[in-house]
């Protein structure tokens, strides 16, 4: 215990207490930069938490239930943004996304490209969250709905999807919440452009500039939108195993 | 149809994602032979790099696994205090950004912080130093052993621990003769994957390491350096080294899950 809150509680404290000045608050607020960048980071976690939903579960859905040559590899790729150094995803994107072009596509320094930098290293939550809960599911209540007319849209929509809502939002919340802090990956392909700048750069930037009061304020809105979110997934959950 | 319009879909968004993305960086790598990739490596702020990275891996990981595995005891087997409070600091490490956990380093050593203070009164240099970035990767690594260790505990209960203290083993004995034993797949892929942490971190070290090349950088800063220096070599280089390790690191928790599932089959049938 006391090894646990020296080494965590007494730097998180710090870090609390350095954000506790009102100067800095009124700094981050009426600083148009740093409001931009947070409405961003804001949008672009929201997006890949959507777009992680939809992948995810079809991901999830194919390394579940369908089967070819190679499963098990692709099924081990899966966990490898996670194996990857943050900074080797950057330096990837960079090359294949980057400045020379090989695919004909240049997205460094675009919103674009941290987009594609955060879909990078998010993507294992959902595939993770939904593949158990995929397996467990029971195949004869869709053969079922089958039987009874159900289109292969209506089984999903009316039986799998319910089934799996839980464990996809909770790795999409796991995805929003890694990404809206996430640094090391987008680094590199943002390319120092004030524009694809997400949170943790303005965080950074600001220690570099000896202002890390301000990078305190911005890293207490970060954590506090992620108490948020987790809170309202835990009130979200909560609802649904009462009714189903 | 449907079905292959699926698989295909799904398959070519991994490879355009993943797959030709990390071979396009090994391609990249060795485009000019191998010679240049051994220079690059053998340099000396490569190997400074690298061995400031294992200086840290050495000593943090065995920090974690240590407090991982005593952490993960108390948790499961006796009435901790407040246990919300203690798992929500343990997992505190992955719902911070690793820019944030390196910032509240910062503030705590630095000149104004509360032990930084201490420490720059007496002179003992924390911050900018491979200390800071020690403390830093133990931070960011914190959860894994823990959050391995206790569902394992968890689950193969009490009954065999009892057996042996009614057979007379002292309570260590009895630790490291059942305990540690059934958990000990726990322990190894917790293991693995804070030395994949430590190793990959940073976010978290950048804000606290003097950033000096030869000096302070581990692979991952020395990868950023030499891309913002122009020296794609020693960058593509120094990154593949870095997905190497982290490719045995994906192979070697693949092949210790299967046989983790296995031995868990054979002591509940």
């Amino acid at each position: 215990m006391l090894y646990l809150s020296l080494l965590v509680g007494l730097p998180v404290a710090a870090l609390i207490s350095l954000s506790a000045d009102s100067t800095a608050w009124s700094a981050v607020y009426h600083d148009a930069h740093t409001r931009t960048v947070l409405e961003f980071t804001f949008a672009v976690s929201l997006a890949v938490a959507v777009l992680n939903s939809i992948t995810g579960v079809a991901l999830a859905w194919v390394l579940v239930r369908d089967d070819f040559p190679g499963k098990r590899i692709v099924n081990a790729l899966i966990d490898l943004p996670f194996a990857l150094p943050t900074i080797v995803a950057g330096l990837v994107l960079l090359t294949l996304y980057g400045p020379t072009k090989p695919v004909g596509l240049n997205v460094a320094g675009t919103r674009v490209g941290v987009l594609f930098a955060l879909l990078f290293v998010s993507l294992p939550f959902v595939v993770r969250a939904v593949q158990p809960v995929l397996l467990t599911l029971e195949r004869e209540v869709e053969d079922a709905a089958a039987c009874l007319g159900a289109k292969q849209w209506t089984i999903f929509w009316r039986i799998i999807l319910p089934a799996i809502r839980p464990a996809a939002l909770t790795g999409a919340t796991l995805a929003f919440a890694r990404v809206m802090g996430e640094f090391g990956s987008v680094v590199l392909i943002s390319g120092n452009i004030p524009r694809t700048e997400i949170a943790s750069q303005v965080i950074f930037n600001d220690v570099e500039n000896g202002a890390p009061a301000q990078a305190a304020v911005v890293g207490i809105i970060l954590l506090g939108t992620a108490l948020v979110v987790f809170v309202l997934l835990g009130l979200l959950m909560r609802r649904w195993t009462r009714h189903g | 149809m449907g079905r292959y319009a699926l698989r295909y879909g799904v398959l070519a968004y991994l490879s355009m994602l993943l797959v030709v993305p990390v071979g396009m960086i090994a391609y990249r790598t060795f485009q000019h032979g191998v010679s240049p990739v051994w220079d690059a490596l053998s340099s000396d702020s490569a190997t400074s790099a690298i061995k400031l990275s294992l200086l840290i891996a050495a000593i943090a990981v065995p920090i974690n696994v240590v407090f991982g595995i005593a952490t993960g005891w108390l948790l499961a087997r006796r009435k901790m205090p407040v246990p919300w409070l203690v798992n929500a600091i343990i997992n505190l490490p992955f719902a911070m950004s690793p820019v944030i956990i390196g910032l509240a380093v910062f503030q705590l050593y630095g000149r104004t912080g509360w032990i930084g203070q201490y420490l720059f009164d007496h002179q003992i240099p924390v911050l900018f130093t491979w200390k800071a970035m020690v403390i830093a990767t133990v931070f960011i690594s914190l959860p894994f052993v823990v959050r391995e260790v206790v569902p394992v505990l968890e689950e193969i209960g009490t009954d065999q621990e009892q057996a042996a203290e009614v057979l007379g083993a002292t309570a260590l004995q009895g630790f490291f003769r059942v305990t540690l034993p059934a958990i000990r797949w726990a322990v190894v892929y917790g293991t693995i994957l804070t030395v994949a942490r430590a190793l990959g971190e940073y976010g978290a070290v950048n804000l606290v390491s003097s950033n000096i090349v030869g000096q302070g950088l581990t692979l991952p800063l020395y990868v950023d350096n030499r891309v913002n220096q122009l020296d794609p070599t020693s960058a593509y280089s120094a990154g593949l080294l870095l997905a190497v390790i982290s490719l045995i690191i994906l192979v070697g928790m693949t092949t210790l899950s299967g046989r983790r599932h296995r031995t868990a089959e054979e002591t509940t049938a």
